[in-house]
């Protein structure tokens, strides 16, 4: 069989406009990684429960106040929903009664982010993952991906949002700190570059090691979080996931993406050759039967 | 010079001596062909007004009120079945198209039409039903005309696959429309380029079958872990060859029943050629899906999963709708049974369906302690989108030369 200049033009224009448009490929996040994050720590042996994060965050937000009556119960899990982005939850564990606070984990490299076909989801250079409506169209495949199940949706909408923490994206524009952090009477939870609260972290183990459960939660879930856990007693009783991989979540469809411009390259070239091969054949089998 | 070959270009409506305007033909066809009060017709029209009423309150008072979607289970029926089982259906075409245009196996060239067209309306229908379970749609053109390209996600290249895919299906299927208006030129034109869709379509398919599974691998600790793997896509794409040309011999069974006026002695003898050839095609497909789930199960020591509700449920899925189909489809081809065909194409569809669903629906956070059922609205809007697709199906099928032959001036053609 030859490839005649026909043929040859074909599979040339083909690859070369898979290996043009392959290359968007490369636009994957991980580009900020030079950029350092910020975060937040929070550290669960300083929470008191008195649950000001929570209305801090509402009034932030422009969120409905929290109910009044609607208090940390040990063996209840409060969740957070479409109208409040951060709740705390009580326990009780080994250590007695301890508190934990729940909101958006912050990825270094989102699972949310990764999902998102728009890029509504985006991480942003400080570090907060944040959700922009107008790109947005709604598939939800966010949270199917989101291994910490954060990102909260409107079904009861004709113009349905996605509510989660953007870590006060606006306010750290602005040079002040996430209404959360800034509000807690006790500073269970404070705000810095994550790089920093990961030495004060390690530091707070160090000098109390009888207090603190020898682990950060978030240095390497899910690849690392923005988010940083310190806590007495072992994650698990505190209703953290502590089987999550320690690698990043979109490294898991990264093979799949990768094999896209592969098939996309070989496939039609193939294709074609198969096609000129099996064209002689027939031909022949024809003139064999009649 | 140019003048001469526009005069050239020749366009008769009807390809008969017979000559209507456009519009007046048009709307010949556009009535109603047949009989008004069979009984499909009695079912599916209360059905599809139904379905319509509800995709009216879905749109004024959110997704909720119509589903029992949660915050950690945001996909169900509409995505699990709808999308996800309907594309596994539709790959028929691209396996057909494949056998006959790539492999040139002639003797599978009468069904080529049927199935490309049956492979596009799944696509318009169950990728359009998409639409309704998007929170956002107005944004849908977000991901296409560029002004957000979320490259790093499989959803974008599962988006931009079916939108090209039904482009791709579209030129395979246009010679048949051409030859309805009795548009020679134009045939012949769209023809030509049926070579190139059907080698870009195959390549659309590849990815955007297994693209589908690759949708769930960042799901890793939500999916039950019987039915979670790396290979995944590979099982989505393996298991969609078996599940397109098993809808293909249903679906080819029905039509051959329904409308049997439309086809002609010959072609009835050729069909059960066809099933024949299709059936070993099915048996071989069914035992490589079935080896590589073996290999998965063994390799990942899922034993100790499977003592277990869960388990029992995979065991089911696995003999009963992998190995017993397999079982079947090998004796059918050996005892050249059709009945046995049919039988085994039907077990298999059933398969495809609980295989997809336990990977989006039931294995979906099956240890939550709340779980998420499709309310009777949910099934109603899928049952309404499915008759739709039929009666669309069926005005196409009864109109064009699908099933029955091209006219002769067509046949002169090529």
């Amino acid at each position: 069989m030859s490839i005649d200049r026909r043929d040859f033009f074909k599979v040339l224009g083909v690859t070369g406009v898979t290996l043009a448009t392959g290359k968007r490929l490369g636009a994957a996040p991980g580009m900020e990684s030079r950029q350092e994050f910020y975060g937040m720590l929070y550290d669960s042996t300083r929470c008191a429960g008195c649950q000001g994060c929570e209305f801090a965050c509402a009034e932030a937000n422009g969120l409905p106040t929290p109910d009044l009556q609607d208090l940390p119960v040990a063996g209840i899990e409060r969740k957070a929903n479409e109208t409040r982005r951060t709740v705390i939850n009580a326990y009780s564990t080994s250590k007695g009664e301890m508190y934990l606070k729940r909101q958006c984990m912050h990825c270094n490299d989102p699972a949310c982010a990764a999902a998102c076909l728009t890029r509504a989801m985006y991480k942003t250079h400080d570090g907060s993952v944040i959700w922009r409506g107008d790109k947005c169209m709604g598939c939800r495949y966010c949270m199917v991906s989101c291994p910490f199940d954060v990102p909260k949706f409107e079904y009861f909408s004709a113009n349905p949002k996605i509510e989660k923490c953007d870590m006060c994206y606006e306010r750290i524009k602005e040079g002040k700190m996430p209404a959360c952090a800034e509000n807690c009477p006790t500073e269970a939870i404070i705000f810095g570059k994550r790089r920093e609260l990961l030495a004060i972290a390690r530091k707070r183990i160090h000098d109390n090691p009888g207090t603190y459960y020898d682990h950060i939660y978030g240095e390497h879930e899910a690849g690392g979080t923005g988010l940083l856990y310190l806590s007495a007693v072992p994650f698990e009783e505190l209703g953290l996931k502590t089987t999550l991989q320690k690698s990043s979540y979109p490294a898991l469809t990264k093979g799949f993406l990768y094999a896209v411009p592969s098939i996309f390259v070989l496939w039609p070239a193939l294709l074609l050759g198969l096609q000129q091969a099996t064209k002689d054949n027939n031909h022949n089998e024809e003139e064999d039967h009649e | 010079m140019k003048k001469k070959t526009m005069s050239n270009t020749d366009y008769t409506l009807t390809g008969n001596t017979t000559s209507l305007s456009a519009w007046q033909f048009l709307r010949e066809e556009l009535k109603p062909k047949g009989r008004w009060l069979t009984p499909f017709n009695v079912i599916s029209l209360p059905i599809m007004l139904a379905g319509l009423i509800l995709i009216v309150i879905r749109f004024w008072k959110g997704i909720g009120s119509i589903t029992n979607l949660t915050q950690e289970v945001p996909w169900g029926l509409w995505i699990g079945f709808d999308v996800v089982t309907g594309v596994a259906f539709a790959g028929g075409a691209y396996v057909i198209t494949f056998m006959v245009y790539i492999l040139n196996m002639k003797q599978y060239h009468s069904i080529v039409r049927v199935t490309v067209l049956n492979g596009f309306l799944a696509y318009v229908f169950y990728a359009g039903a998409l639409l309704l379970d998007l929170g956002r749609p107005w944004n849908v053109i977000n991901p296409i005309i560029g002004n957000s390209f979320g490259t790093s996600s499989v959803l974008f290249l599962v988006a931009w696959h079916f939108l090209l895919y039904m482009i791709a299906e579209l030129i395979e299927f246009s010679p048949a429309v051409a030859e309805w208006l009795g548009a020679r030129r134009a045939r012949k034109i769209l023809s030509g380029m049926t070579l190139g869709a059907v080698i870009f379509g195959i390549t659309l398919s590849t990815l955007h079958q297994s693209g589908l599974g690759a949708l769930f691998l960042m799901a890793k600790d939500k999916i039950h872990p019987l039915w979670y793997s790396e290979f995944i896509p590979i099982m989505f794409f393996v298991s969609s060859i078996f599940a397109g040309l098993s809808m293909v011999i249903f679906e080819g069974s029905v039509s051959h029943r329904v409308f049997s006026d439309q086809i002609s002695e010959k072609k009835h003898i050729a069909h059960n050629k066809i099933l024949h050839g299709l059936s070993k095609v099915c048996a071989v497909a069914l035992f490589a899906y079935f080896t590589l789930n073996v290999l998965v199960f063994v390799h990942e020591k899922r034993w100790g999963l499977l003592n277990s509700p869960m388990g029992y449920w995979y065991l089911t899925e696995m003999i009963g709708f992998v190995l017993l189909p397999m079982v079947l489809f090998f004796v059918s081809y050996r005892k050249q049974n059709i009945l046995l065909i049919r039988i085994a194409s039907l077990v298999t569809m059933i398969g495809i369906i609980i295989n997809r669903l336990n990977v989006t629906v039931i294995g979906f956070k099956w240890d939550a302690a709340q779980h998420y059922y499709p309310s009777w609205m949910e099934i109603t809007v899928t049952l309404a989108v499915i008759f739709t697709e039929i009666w669309i199906f069926r005005w196409i099928i009864t109109r064009m030369p699908v099933l029955r032959d091209s006219p002769a001036w067509a046949k002169e053609q090529s």
